[in-house]
């Protein structure tokens, strides 16, 4: 068990070294000068000029720029941003709020799909299923800035019933319409996935057994049919988690909350390498850790499982 | 051991008594009526065993008593009177009751019936709740251990937090014949309790549920495909037929003076029963009463005269010399232990002859044909395929190699693809090969699927679309395909039902005759053994232990463990009427 977690966690060391190295070109070779575009309109004199490229390395070539950078980073430095702020400050503000408004997505997700999909499962082909299946289809081809747009103009605005923007108050109270849209953004392919796996463990002989020894039904569908159709959703709610700590951007942009996804699309447009190199390897690390404990949380699912 | 049940006198009252049931199913092709009006009482403490082939409607009947129909199945007619009430018409909290509590089951596949996620011990006291057999959870823990023990798990205490998968099949077994006892239910309806295990341990799993239903006067309804089984267990034998009883009686009487012709075709198709070698039908066609019935007894007399002609002086087909396979298994973290499934391995199988190799599950039989196929590599010894070594063969050599050796696996559901259409199935292996163009690939796939018998249409519908039987055929064909010289048949009809069986161990004989093919026949039955292999090779952890004439272990069995093969095999004690 602990071998297979360093063993993953060693696994992980090429990976972060191949995408930060990946993404580091990508911004090295973005068009513009990053510092002419710090200074807006004005022009810097070459004594400044000079002192900031030499300050972020920019008078290097890229693969010294890249391994400055990486000794940097594994020496705890993550560097500091365009602003003048350090990137670590400014991961430790952001993260928080991403990883709180993704566990409020998927929480939400995770039991739309679980109680939506027992049902429609046990009431494969009827009214409910069918109802289910099309809301959520509905909701996963809209794409997400629509239903983000729809639901801070109506929600929000109209009806006045959660506040449009989060801005810096990132309470649950003011952050459950990001989360509410998220949830609906995803729900659809646990939902079906879970319906699947129901009718499909309803009919297996198991649960033929477990009605044999004289159970009732209230107690076969949720010990025997709920609680083994909940691995594979787990799973992919999990995986849902990994992306939403990753990728927010859109519904963090629409509304204006203060998480990695929002400050990471600014670096981008700005060609900020060293932080927007730093965001993406603890979203990678993040998304690796993730991994591992749906990993280790299906062992936990399903005892034939075995890690060694 | 034959008829130890006693059954009551008829002056009782019986505990079930079926009448007119009719069942039936919703389909894609309409409604199926699958059980059609069928009666039979079974007396308090009786065995009363169901005997068909499957289709016949036996597991419906079954299943059908205490409502554990598929979802899309529904009675249509009849009664279920049970303790003076109609279960047809019991709403569902009655049937609650009853279930487990009066009438108890034990399924078909151990494999599948223990839910994998929850423990033995927690599925056992499920059962041991549900039925108010305890107050509370320290209860129900002490009842569930003794239900184990007396299930014959003598160590259940230390096993009740294990996994089902941590259980092998016989174990699970006993788990479900608990589970199902554990309420000391008045009626045990068993549905092909044994079917999925090793015949030693089959015959272990029943001498259990006998005695323990002896012990506690629970009745029995054992629902099986095989005969001499029913026979031996059972004091009344009932046999259906398309939804239909056909015949039903007691069970010895029943077997020796069969009135029903499908009776009849059951007890010839039966190799339990049956007692010597298969030939050819072509051959046995001169004296077999009628043509297309199969009788595996009657033919199988002149085999042993082809067998001596057989080329014994030239090059064997196949012959493996010290043949040795070690695997490493993981035990815990980090250890692993050398584990020898195959221990210095010898034997030859002449030309166009028959070797069976046999052995319960575990003993490395399916190890030597994998290693034989090439599918495995062998860690020490030889394989000689026609005098030509086949386990220092480069990429093209072992092409070649198995163009000439081709296999039949157990599962005829499993082994086939499901994407793909019967014909191309078949032709598969023309094309890997390269073998002539496209026109005679086809004239190829035609040529092997009018051997095999079947009609040519079937070339272009889908595996799920035929019968286990017809599936095992194409199987057979796509093996021929390439006019291999050897076959290996890894447990190819252990999956079929005995009339299915018959018929492919009659095509797999037919076949030999004609195409001079070897076979290499992996089994773990040994009734199979006697009908179609010529020598036979007992294999026990890895050594073959005894090996010689099919006539020979069967009449003078020298190991303990040959003879408990042969004790193991249900109903061979039964004297037979012609």
């Amino acid at each position: 068990m602990l071998m297979y977690v360093v063993r993953r966690l060693l696994q992980a060391v090429p990976v972060v070294i191949g995408t930060t190295f990946l993404i580091y070109f990508m911004v090295f070779a973005m068009p513009g000068d990053p510092i002419l575009a710090m200074f807006g309109d004005k022009t810097p004199n070459q004594a400044t000029y000079d002192a900031l490229a030499a300050q972020y390395h920019l008078d290097q070539p890229f693969l010294v720029q890249y391994g400055l950078y990486m000794k940097d980073l594994f020496s705890g430095n993550l560097g500091t941003t365009f602003s003048g702020q350090s990137v670590g400050e400014v991961l430790a503000r952001t993260f928080p709020v991403t990883l709180k408004l993704a566990a409020m997505a998927i929480a939400l997700e995770f039991s739309l799909a679980v109680v939506l999909g027992l049902f429609a499962g046990l009431r494969k082909g009827k009214l409910f299923d069918n109802v289910t299946l099309v809301i959520g289809l509905v909701m996963l081809s809209v794409p997400i800035f629509v239903l983000g747009f729809l639901a801070q103009y109506f929600v929000a605005i109209k009806w006045g019933w959660a506040s449009p923007t989060v801005g810096s108050d990132t309470s649950i109270s003011n952050m459950w319409l990001p989360a509410v849209v998220l949830a609906l953004s995803l729900f659809t392919t646990s939902m079906r996935l879970m319906r699947g796996t129901v009718i499909d463990t309803r009919s297996r002989d198991f649960v033929r057994t477990a009605y044999a020894k004289g159970l009732p039904g209230r107690r076969v569908i949720p010990v025997h049919v709920l609680r083994n159709s909940l691995i594979p959703v787990v799973t992919n709610s999990a995986a849902n988690f990994g992306v939403l700590m990753v990728g927010a951007t859109v519904t963090e942009g629409i509304f204006n909350v203060p998480g990695v996804g929002n400050t990471l699309y600014q670096a981008i447009i700005r060609g900020e390498g060293p932080t927007v190199v730093s965001f993406v390897t603890v979203m990678v690390l993040a998304y690796v850790v993730i991994n591992i404990l749906v990993d280790l949380l299906y062992a936990v699912l399903d005892p034939r499982i075995r890690y060694a | 051991m034959t008829q130890e049940t006693t059954p009551v006198t008829d002056t009782a009252e019986p505990l079930v008594s079926i009448k007119d049931l009719e069942i039936g199913f919703q389909t894609g092709n309409g409604f199926v009526q699958a059980v059609k009006g069928v009666s039979f009482d079974i007396f308090p403490g009786e065995t009363v065993a169901i005997v068909g082939e499957s289709g016949s409607g036996k597991s419906t009947t079954a299943t059908g008593i205490i409502d554990l129909l598929p979802s899309n199945g529904r009675i249509t007619g009849g009664q279920v009177v049970f303790g003076g009430k109609d279960l047809t018409k019991a709403s569902k909290q009655e049937i609650v009751r009853i279930r487990g509590r009066e009438i108890g089951y034990v399924p078909q596949d151990p494999m599948s019936n223990l839910n994998p996620v929850w423990s033995v011990g927690f599925q056992v006291r499920e059962a041991v709740l549900a039925n108010n057999m305890a107050k509370n959870k320290k209860d129900a823990d002490k009842r569930a251990i003794e239900v184990l023990q007396e299930a014959g798990l003598a160590d259940a205490e230390r096993r009740m937090k294990q996994f089902p998968h941590q259980f092998s099949g016989g174990m699970r077994q006993r788990v479900l014949i608990g589970i199902g006892l554990a309420a000391d239910p008045k009626l045990l309806i068993a549905d092909e309790p044994t079917s999925a295990l090793d015949v030693t341990v089959q015959r272990v799993i029943l001498d259990h549920l006998e005695s323990l239903t002896r012990e506690k006067n629970t009745a029995l309804l054992l629902i099986t495909h095989d005969l001499g089984l029913a026979a031996e267990r059972a004091s009344k034998v009932i046999v259906m037929y398309q939804g239909k009883i056909v015949e039903a009686g007691p069970s010895l009487d029943l077997l020796q003076n069969p009135q029903h012709p499908y009776t009849k075709r059951l007890i010839a198709a039966a190799p339990s029963l049956a007692s010597q070698r298969l030939k050819s039908s072509k051959v046995s066609a001169v004296e077999a009463p009628q043509g297309d019935e199969i009788d595996l007894a009657a033919a199988s007399a002149h085999r042993h005269e082809v067998v001596e002609q057989a080329d014994h002086a030239g090059t064997p087909a196949i012959e493996v010399k010290d043949l040795t396979k070690v695997f490493s298994i993981r035990r815990g973290s980090f250890r692993s232990e050398p584990f020898t499934a195959v221990d210095k391995v010898n034997f030859q199988v002449p030309r166009g002859t028959t070797m069976a190799l046999v052995g319960e599950s575990g003993s490395g039989k399916s190890t030597v044909a994998k290693m034989v196929l090439g599918l495995e590599t062998a860690t020490e010894g030889e394989i000689l395929i026609g005098g030509k070594d086949a386990t220092a063969l480069n990429r093209e050599e072992m092409l070649a190699h198995r163009r000439r050796m081709q296999p039949v696996f157990q599962d005829p559901y499993g082994s086939l693809d499901p994407m793909r259409s019967i014909g191309s199935i078949i032709q598969e292996p023309l094309d890997v090969h390269k073998i002539g163009d496209r026109k005679e690939r086809e004239n190829r796939v035609n040529e092997v699927i009018d051997e095999v018998a079947l009609p040519r249409t079937v070339l272009s519908r889908y595996p799920n679309e035929l019968s286990g039987g017809q599936r095992q055929r194409i199987a057979i064909a796509r093996a021929l395909a390439l006019k291999p010289d050897v076959v290996i048949l890894d447990e190819a009809v252990s999956a079929l039902d005995v009339l299915v069986q018959a018929q492919i161990l009659q095509l797999l004989a037919d076949l030999q005759e004609e195409l001079g093919l070897t076979y290499l026949f992996i089994t773990h039955d040994l009734a199979v053994v006697r009908v179609v292999a010529d020598d036979v090779a007992v294999m026990e952890r890895g050594k073959i232990v005894e090996h010689g004439k099919v006539e020979e272990i069967f009449s003078n069995a020298q190991t303990e463990y040959t003879q408990k093969l042969l004790d193991a095999i249900p109903g061979a004690n039964i004297p037979l009427g012609a």
